[in-house]
This record gives C-alpha cells, structure tokens and sequence, in this order.
C-alpha cells in the first residue's frame, strides 16, 4: 500500500515537472508573439493566451506544493483576463475603453 | 546700565506713534531728550578716580550666554561720544529735516542705531557684541537708503551693506574661534588667557577675521569704498554714523583686542600697514574730490586710517594719541560734516566748483568751518586739538623701540615718512575744503538759492562741537586726567606718559609739522597744477569699478552656473540625481569595504525559478528597445504577470492576488491614457547620451544588486518574523499572517496607505474637474 503512494507521488511529481515544463515552452512562444507580433491584437491574444497558461502553471504549482491557497489566483487570473482583454479589444477597435456618455 | 542700552530701542517703538504729530511738534525733539539722558547718566562716572564696572544680566544663561557689560575707560570715551554727539546731531537734524520728510522712520532707524552703538561699545560677551554689531551694520543700511526713491541711495546702501556685513561675518568667525579655543565668551576673560591664543596654531586666522571685521566696520584700505557712496545718507546721518560713531567701531573693536593681540609682530604690520596705507590714499584721494561730503568722507577715511596705524604701534604714546585723536576727530569732523550740510542747505548745492565767497554771507558757519577744517589739518595753533592729536602721532611714529628685526624694522624706519606724506595732503584738502567754500570769488548765479546764514538752531551743534576743539585744545589736561587716560589705561595698562604739553620745545615731530605746514600750502596754492596726476594714479584702476565688476560677475556668474545645470530637463535632473546616487554610494562601499558575498544562507534553484526570471528579463528587455507603445505597455504587463507568478512559487498567495490586479488596472489605466498622447516616436537623442543613460542605468543596476547581495550576506540579527508566525493566531486571531500584520500588529500603516489612496483619488479627481472647468469657461 505505502509503496502503491509513493509510486504515485512520484508520478504526480514527474507528470507536473513535464507539465510545467511544456507549458513554459508555450509561454516562451508566445512571449515571442508578443514582442514580435506585427499587430497590436496579435499581441492582445498572445497576452491572452499567456495569461491562461499562467492560471496552468499556478494550478501545477499548487499542485507541487501541495497547497490550496492558490485557487483564489486561479480564479482572480481568469476573471482579470476576461476584464483586460475585453478592455484591449475595446480600445484596438474603438480606441477608447469607457465611452463617456452621449447625452 | 541695561536701561541705558535699552532705552534708545524702546524710544524708537513708539516714534511711530509721536511721529504723526509731526506737523506740531518736530519728532526730533522728543529724540534729542534720549541721547542727553543716556549722556548725563554716563557722564557721571568721569573722574579721576574712574573704575571699570561690570553688570552682568540674564539672557540665554543655559548656553552661558548673558548680557555682560564692561564699562572701562574705553567704553566711556565711546559712550559719550555717541551720547553726546547723538544729542547734537538729534538737534541739528530737527532744523535739518523738514516735516515734510518721513521722520518717524528717520528717527526709529536713528535710535535704532545709536541703542545699538551704545550696545557695541558696551558688551563684553562677544555673542552680544557681535548682536550688536550687525545692527549698525542694519541701521545704517537703512539710514543711508533713507531716501529711497533715489537710485544713487539704494546703490550706497547696498554696497555698504554687502562690505560690512562680510566683514561681520568674518568678525563672527573669529570671536567663535577665540570663543572655542578659550572656553570664555567674554572679552576680558579671554584678555586674560592672551597666551593661549597667541600660541595657538588657529591664531593667524583669529587675526584675519578680527581685523576683516574692523577694517571693513571703519573703511579701511581696500574696504573704504563704501564710505563715499553712504554720503548719500542725510547729512545729520553721514555726520553721526559715518565720521563720529559707526566707523568707529572697527577702531574700538581693534583697541579692545589689542591688549591681546598686541604681542604678534603681524598685528603691527596689518594693522599699522593698513592704517598707515588709508591714511595717505584716503587723503591724497580727498583732495580730488568736488563735492563737499565726498572729502569729508575720504577725510574720514584717513583719518580712521591714521588712528587704526597707532592703535598698531602700541607704544605707550601712539595708544594714548589715538584715544586722543578719537575724540578730537569726532568733534571737528562732526562740525565739518554740519558744516557742509548747512552750505547744501543755504545753497542747494554741495559741489565746490560752484561754491565761493560764502564768507560774507554765512560768516558764523565760516568761522566754525575754519576752525575746525584748520584742527583738522593740524595747524600748528595752540588751541586746535587736531594738532596735539597730529604731533603725538609723528612723536610716535618716530620712537619704537629698537631691535626689531625684518620686517618691522623696515615698516618702523618708513612710517615717519609715509605718515608726514599723508599729513601733507591732509592739509592740502583742509584748506580746499575751507578756501574753496567760503573764499575765493563768489560766483551767485551759478547757486540754486541764494545764500543767508542758517537759523540758530542749526549753528549750535556745530558750535558746541568747535566749542570742543577749542577747549580741548587750550586746556588738554582738563579733559586728559578725568577722561582720556582712562580710556588709554584700558587699551594698555601701565604707565602711560598722558601729559599734554604746549610746548614740546623745537623736536623733530614740531619740525614734522612745519614741513607739512610748508608742502601743504605750497601744495595748496599749486593745486590746479598738479591735478592731472589723479588721471595716472587712481586712473582706471579705481577699487569701485572693481567693486561693481565683483557684484556684476557674480552675478553673470551664478547666474550662468544655475542655466547651465537647470535647463529644465527631467530626463537631465534624473541624469544628475541617479548619478550622484551612484557615485556617492559606491564610494561609500569601497571606502568601508561593505561589499560581501556569502553563500551559506542560500536555498536551491529550481527550473520554474529560472524559467520565470528568464521570461520577465527578455520581456523587460523587449519593453525598452520596442517602438510600438501598445506593444510597450502589453510587454511591460508580461512582467507584472511573471512577477505574480514568482509571487505564487514563493508562496505568497495575497502579494499575488493583488500583484494581479494592480497589473490588471495599471494596464488598463496606461491604455486610458495613452490614446490621448501622441505617437510614440523613435527617440533621435545623440549617440553620447544615448550611452551615457546605458551606463547610468547600468551602474545603477550593478549598484542594487550589490547591495541586494551584500544586505543578504551580512545578516547582523534574527529577524522577528517568527514571533509574527507564533502570535498570528493567539494575539491577533487569525491564520492569514500576512493579514494579522497588516491590519493588526501594523494596522498604523496601513491606515497611512489607504489616506495615500484616498489622496490619489482626491487628486485625479481635482485634477480632471479643475481641467474641465477651465475649458468651459476658457
């Protein structure tokens, strides 16, 4: 039984360590998207796409230290995502992010 | 005696008060009362059987620092001539000033002025004196722009001003010096301790500033330039301040030093050298003079000179000749100069050119001038003090002791004749002044007024001062045994030969003063002659251009100092204070040897540490060299993201929620306002600068990590985080220590924090309404 465990510690280990590792080869990609990017929403999805690889990478190290103090970050990284590229897309399209109001 | 002082200050509050019935009464009257009951009281302590008095009273007692007075021999000569000449010149000025004039401004500034002369002369804690000291130095600044709607005035005060008060400020260091070396701040205490000054290795500069001080108080060669340009002060002021009372000053300051200072040999070369140089430059300078308190000035210059060269000599004769010659020049100079305003005011002019032949038609002020110009050129006559005072001092001159060595042997074997040189233009100008002006042709139409004799009034300060000349130079010893001596016994003590006699019999200094009685009249009568000279001597290399060129080129100066650093460019002050953090904190470093690495504290790398840090650097790199400023803001945002991460794998979940979101809102925040900037465009700066900002940042890179590393390496204590990790859940109630700390055992900050926020807002918010109100009413 004690060794069926730490078998699969281990196997938790090592499968996060490959995870994590894969992950920042994407982030690594994108962040040459970012500053390469020939147009700014290029770039805006690339922030984009880093950020949920970031929520990846902070739910793996959760996992590897075994904590459960960082699923408020999970969460917080996916709301603040939505916010920030909702606000890049309304500024690239309108160049504006609040609209003042008409009237 | 504090009453005596004080009493002047306390006059002068309620001048405004007095001065608004001006029109009625003459505020000059109520001030003439001051001076006579500070003169009566202090005239009571003349006798033969006269004792220094000490008063001390209570100021600053915890810093040692109270109000001494030391009233000697010295301090009473001075007092009574300011008390006295202050009465008459109180007087003269209520003929002199019309109602029409400012006159409770006058007068405050006048009380001010002789309270703090009485304080000068009076003070032996030298934190007083030196108090006292600047205020003439104030008063007459304010005395002298009296009639400020004049550019001439302004000019005059603010050159006397600049060269007396940098005086002063020398004279401070010194006494702060003596102050310092003896322990003692009164003057007599540190008379007494004489040797441990004279041997100390700060001496030479004691000297120098002390004698800055004086020099520059009583216009001596080069400083004398101030005293022409303060003329321009009414002639009661140029008469009290600037011949009887304020330039004096430096000659008391030097007299009631020197029991101290006598014994260097360099006293007597400064003090006689330059005394005896202003005595023939002031006088030969006076006689080129046109207008009449211009050569009174110079006058005055050289004679403070020839007094300051026997307060030098410091032989039993020269002292005892210059208490004499104090007095003697306080009274016929204070004549001259009411003489001269008598003339201004009868004629509306001062320029001699102009003047002539007033005799007739002001014969009493010409009998008073003649008398006290003929005093003042040391007419052998038996009753003018002036030649008593002029023969003492080339007795003095003449008798030094031998065996002096070097220097001061060659200063002692020349003064004789410098000081017969000086005495001979002395004469020269005495009679221009008085020939010029009331004898010789009378030219009528060229004077703005025609002249009549002054009102009585006017006539009798200037008549109770010849009065002075006559009497003290028929009976010398009247004034002698009560008075004088005393004053001469302060300034050396021992035996003084202070006998005046008539008749000296036919010696050398009876010859000296022949020979300049011949000279100066051959001199006198050849004036128009030789006058070309003074286009040669003076010339061009005249000390006032080289006082203006100072002033200007500091000026110019600073001014091009200050444009050439603040030119208004941020990015330069950044330069500069960046830069100057760096060098001053590396120095630092390798001066005290503070830079250590240590490795044993230090916790292994792992791949997702690495790995980050690589992904902010290239991002932090990318932001710099990327011309598109979206793509900045979007790159830079990269970072704060890699930093919540980094926050994350060292568990620090809070930092990273709110990493997050600041992040978040400063991205959004850059995008609000960027869309209303321009675009940003590729920077054109100079390749120079361009590496000079590389290397600044670079070193100031290297300087935080060096730090960093260093504060690391060299941990002196524990650190109290673990009494936070143990009381978080008992003390304060909660498990989240990041939380407990900062609303519970730091709570004072973080309310700090939040007022920060709310001024922030407070300001965005002001910032933005105040804009849009002015664009709608622009």
């Amino acid at each position: 039984m004690a060794d069926i465990l730490d078998v699969t510690q281990s196997l938790i280990q090592i499968v996060t360590t490959i995870c994590i590792v894969v992950i920042s080869i994407s982030i690594v990609m994108l962040l040459y998207r970012t500053i390469k990017g020939p147009t700014n929403p290029d770039r805006a999805v690339s922030l984009d796409s880093i950020g949920v690889n970031l929520m990846g990478i902070a739910g793996l190290l959760a996992i590897l230290l075994v904590t459960t103090k960082f699923n408020d970050v999970i969460l917080l990284i996916g709301i603040l995502l939505f916010i920030g590229t909702v606000a890049l897309a309304k500024f690239l399209e309108k160049g504006v992010i609040i609209e003042r109001d008409m009237d | 005696m504090l009453t005596s002082v004080l009493l002047p200050f306390i006059a002068a509050l309620f001048i405004p008060l007095i001065s608004k019935w001006k029109e009625k009464v003459h505020t000059g009257i109520f001030v003439t009362l001051i001076p006579l009951a500070v003169f009566i009281y202090f005239i009571q302590f003349i006798g033969a059987g006269f004792e220094p008095v000490t008063r001390e009273y209570s100021w600053i007692p915890s810093m040692n620092m109270n109000i001494l007075f030391h009233l000697d021999g010295l301090s009473l000569l001075f007092l009574l001539l300011i008390s006295g000449i202050g009465t008459l010149v109180a007087f003269y000025s209520i003929y002199y000033l019309h109602t029409s004039e400012q006159l409770g401004q006058f007068y405050v500034f006048f009380l001010l002025f002789m309270g703090s002369m009485l304080g000068v002369v009076l003070s032996d804690n030298v934190y007083v004196l030196y108090t006292f000291w600047e205020f003439t130095s104030l008063s007459s600044f304010l005395l002298i722009g009296f009639w400020n709607h004049r550019e001439r005035s302004r000019y005059g005060a603010l050159k006397s001003m600049l060269i007396t008060v940098f005086g002063g400020l020398s004279l401070l260091g010194g006494l702060i010096f003596m102050q310092v070396i003896t322990g003692t701040a009164s003057i007599q205490g540190m008379i007494e301790q004489q040797e441990l000054i004279l041997n100390h290795e700060y001496f030479p500069m004691i000297l120098t500033f002390l004698l800055l001080g004086a020099f520059t108080k009583s216009a001596q060669f080069p400083f004398h330039i101030w005293l022409p340009d303060a003329m321009e002060a009414p002639t009661p002021v140029s008469a009290y301040l600037h011949s009887a009372t304020m330039v004096k000053a430096g000659l008391f300051l030097i007299a009631r030093f020197s029991p101290m200072l006598t014994g260097s040999e360099w006293f007597f070369l400064f003090v006689s050298g330059f005394g005896i140089i202003t005595l023939c430059w002031g006088s030969y300078m006076a006689v080129r003079q046109t207008d009449l308190k211009a050569i009174l000035a110079f006058s005055t210059i050289s004679q403070l000179g020839m007094i300051m060269a026997m307060l030098g000599f410091g032989t039993d004769m020269a002292i005892f000749a210059a208490v004499f010659h104090i007095l003697n020049h306080a009274t016929f100079k204070g004549s001259l100069f009411m003489v001269a305003g008598i003339v201004d005011h009868e004629t509306g002019t001062r320029d001699i050119r102009n003047l002539g032949g007033l005799m007739t038609f002001l014969p009493i002020t010409a009998t008073l001038a003649v008398i006290a110009s003929f005093s003042m050129a040391g007419v052998p006559l038996p009753f003018l003090n002036g030649f008593y005072s002029k023969e003492l001092f080339f007795d003095a001159s003449i008798h030094f002791n031998e065996g002096a060595q070097g220097a001061v042997a060659i200063m002692q074997s020349i003064l004789p004749y410098l000081a017969v040189i000086g005495s001979i233009f002395t004469f020269v100008y005495s009679m221009y002044f008085f020939f010029g002006t009331f004898r010789g042709e009378s030219n009528m139409d060229k004077l703005p007024k025609k002249p009549h004799e002054a009102p009585i009034g006017m006539l009798v300060a200037p008549a109770v001062l010849v009065l002075g000349v006559i009497v003290i130079g028929l009976f010398p010893e009247l004034i002698n045994q009560p008075f004088i001596s005393h004053a001469a016994d302060s300034i050396k003590a021992g035996d003084i030969d202070k006998s005046i006699s008539f008749w000296h019999g036919i010696k050398l200094p009876l010859i000296m003063s022949l020979a300049v009685l011949a000279f100066g009249t051959i001199l006198a009568l050849s004036r128009p002659k030789w006058q070309g000279v003074y286009r040669i001597l003076p010339g061009k290399l005249s000390l006032n251009s080289f006082y203006d060129g100072t002033v200007k080129r500091t000026e110019t100066y600073s001014t091009a100092i200050t444009n050439g650093y603040m030119n208004g460019s941020l990015a330069r002050y950044v330069r500069l204070i960046i830069g100057a953090i760096i060098i001053v904190t590396f120095s630092i470093m390798a001066i005290t040897g503070s830079f250590t690495i240590s490795n044993e504290d230090l916790s292994a790398l792992t791949a997702p540490e690495i790995f980050i840090a690589l992904t902010m650097v290239i991002a932090a790199v990318g932001t710099i060299i990327t011309n598109n400023r979206i793509a900045a803001i979007l790159i830079l945002g990269v970072v704060g993201y890699g930093l919540a991460i980094l926050f994350v794998l060292y568990r620090a979940p809070d930092l990273a929620l709110t990493q997050l979101i600041i992040e978040t809102v400063t991205v959004a925040l850059f995008l609000l306002a960027f869309y209303h900037m321009p675009q940003l465009e590729k920077k054109t700066e100079t390749k120079r600068k361009k590496s000079l900002n590389l290397t600044i940042a670079i070193g100031f890179g290297a300087l935080m990590s060096m730090i960093g590393i260093s504060a690391h390496s060299s941990k002196a204590f524990d650190s109290i985080s673990d009494y936070f990790l143990k009381t978080s859940h008992s003390l304060g109630g909660g498990d989240n220590v990041v939380n407990v700390i900062l609303v519970d055992m730091r709570g004072l900050d973080t309310v700090l924090e939040i007022t920060v926020l709310g001024i922030a807002a407070f300001a965005i918010y002001g910032l933005v309404r105040l804009r849009r109100h002015k664009d709608e009413e622009g």
